[in-house]
């Protein structure tokens, strides 16, 4: 169960690639059992945004990790679910070796530790995912390598959590399947959790906190009062398919009654 | 007829010697190689093999088979570096630094009409190694085996997904930068015995052949090494039967094998 005490401090996290200032003075302040959504359009640096948090490119500004109650700072574990991996089909990669190849040094094309696939099994249980341990990666569906993805991070145990949303693949009945294990994590495990949406329909229903990306955050909170902020309009359009999309009249969008988005 | 009557000579017996070494090395090798899609990649570094002893000719180095390993080693880790930097397809780069370094070669090893001299190195003679080159083919294959025993989970990380294997501390450029130096150390090791032309046959044939019908890691190993043994020996005994380069009948074997291979998965 989470404790509610742990916190993640992003404190003023920025990106320079090639010259180019991807991500400015980034401030996110992030609790344990809480599920925080970065919503942003495309190149709003969302992904990079992870990539930072994992040490995968250089950034400025820190991340500190906090034990509430004493103010502790310890060293922050993070599990990533990445959008997908590198496997063509028929490439001969089993679920087991995966995992095995990140998270054990019995080596895979060798042999198979038996403590170690006993780990992996019981992790893939949480996640009904236990009989696919000698199935193909490449013979998987969308939504099942989600979960053995999943599971895959949770094996370190992480303090945070980080998925990227996978964008193809998984049909509706298998977005709805992920987001709903992503809240029976939250509920059950006790780690914080910054997920990567596309899919604002979602965000609506799950997240606790929203971040509005853009190059910086634009803005952050509650997802009405994200939703509802004319940042959210500016980056979005507060066009009519998105009102639809959000189930809000134009004038919920304005916030005070006052139509300011115009329409399309 | 006895089977075995072509080991009566040293010679046969020696290349014998080294297929048995240089065949499961190359299988080892070939698993990760066409994993990490870098068929071309290896391509690239036996071409580079030319360019190597052109280099060593043009310095004046007396053992031009230690220039041919240095550059290709250089070349390596070239490709890597430019291939992590420009964001054009890797193919298109390796390509460019392909060409241009075996042009260079060719231009230099072939002034003044002295080519015939390398030409054997196009096609490889295996029949021509000493104990003493068994040796350090011997020494290729420890340290690769080492490599795979302590480094296969980390580079099978690093090929599946980069920033997954970062985030757990995996030293992505460290395994990269290895893998590199090391298939551009057996590939120049093994040229003169194999060719440059085929080189690249042996190295992709049993790895692919092994994907056809493998589900998993072991499987795919175990099946990529007895494959490339297998077309190793029988191309070995039957080149010395039929009178043909040893190196071009074990490529048709493993093609063969592959071929076969497809057909029995569909």
């Amino acid at each position: 169960m989470p404790c509610g005490l742990h916190c993640i401090k992003i404190n003023h996290l920025g990106v320079v690639l090639g010259g180019q200032e991807i991500l400015k003075d980034v401030n996110l302040h992030i609790h344990c059992g809480s599920l925080n959504v970065v919503i942003g359009r495309n190149g709003a640096g969302k992904s990079t945004l992870i990539r930072a948090i994992l040490g995968d490119i250089p950034h400025t500004g820190n991340i500190e990790f906090k034990d509430g109650e004493n103010g502790h700072i310890q060293k922050l574990k993070i599990g990533y679910v990445p959008q997908s991996m590198n496997v063509e089909k028929q490439t001969p990669l089993s679920v087991y070796d995966m995992i095995a190849s990140y998270q054990s040094n019995v080596p895979v094309f060798l042999m198979r530790g038996k403590k170690i696939r006993q780990k992996i099994i019981d992790h893939l249980k949480i996640f009904e995912a236990d009989y696919l341990i000698d199935k193909q990666v490449c013979n998987l569906s969308g939504g099942e390598q989600q979960r053995v993805l999943l599971s895959m991070a949770l094996l370190h145990s992480p303090n945070l959590l980080l998925l990227d949303e996978p964008v193809s693949g998984i049909d509706k009945n298998g977005m709805e399947l992920f987001y709903k294990t992503i809240y029976h994590l939250k509920k059950n495990y006790d780690l914080a959790i910054i997920l990567i949406s596309h899919d604002l329909e979602y965000v609506k229903q799950f997240a606790d906190r929203v971040v509005l990306l853009d190059g910086s955050v634009r803005k952050q909170g509650s997802v009405r009062e994200v939703f509802q902020s004319p940042e959210f309009a500016q980056v979005f359009g507060g066009g009519r398919q998105m009102r639809s999309i959000l189930g809000m009249s134009c004038d919920d969008l304005a916030g005070d009654g006052k139509r300011r988005v115009p329409l399309p | 007829m006895d089977v075995f009557s072509w080991l009566q000579y040293d010679f046969m017996r020696y290349a014998f010697l080294a297929i048995l070494i240089i065949t499961p090395l190359f299988g080892l090798m070939g698993t990760m190689i066409v994993n990490r899609k870098m068929a071309f990649f290896s391509d690239a570094l036996g071409h580079s093999a030319l360019t190597g002893i052109a280099v060593g000719v043009v310095f004046g180095v007396n053992d031009t088979d230690i220039s041919m390993v240095v550059f290709a080693v250089i070349f390596a880790l070239l490709l890597n570096l430019i291939g992590s930097r420009v964001s054009s397809s890797t193919d298109t780069v390796i390509s460019v630094f392909s060409s241009c370094s075996i042009a260079l070669g060719l231009a230099i090893l072939s002034q003044g009409g002295n080519f015939s001299r390398y030409s054997s190195l196009l096609v490889g003679d295996i029949l021509s190694i000493t104990p003493e080159e068994i040796g350090y083919l011997v020494v290729i294959l420890i340290i690769t085996l080492v490599f795979w025993l302590f480094g296969f989970n980390r580079l099978l990380a690093v090929s599946l997904n980069r920033t997954l294997a970062k985030s757990l501390h995996i030293s992505v450029g460290w395994m990269e930068n290895l893998f590199a130096v090391l298939t551009a150390l057996i590939v120049t090791v093994s040229i003169k015995w194999v060719g440059i032309l085929i080189i690249n046959a042996l190295l992709i044939l049993p790895a692919a052949a092994a994907r056809n019908i493998s589900e998993n890691m072991r499987e795919y190993h175990f099946f990529a090494i007895l494959f490339s043994m297998f077309s190793g020996v029988l191309g070995l005994a039957v080149s010395y039967y039929v009178n043909v380069a040893t190196g071009p009948t074990i490529a048709i074997l493993a093609s063969v094998i592959y071929f076969v291979t497809y057909f029995a998965r569909t």
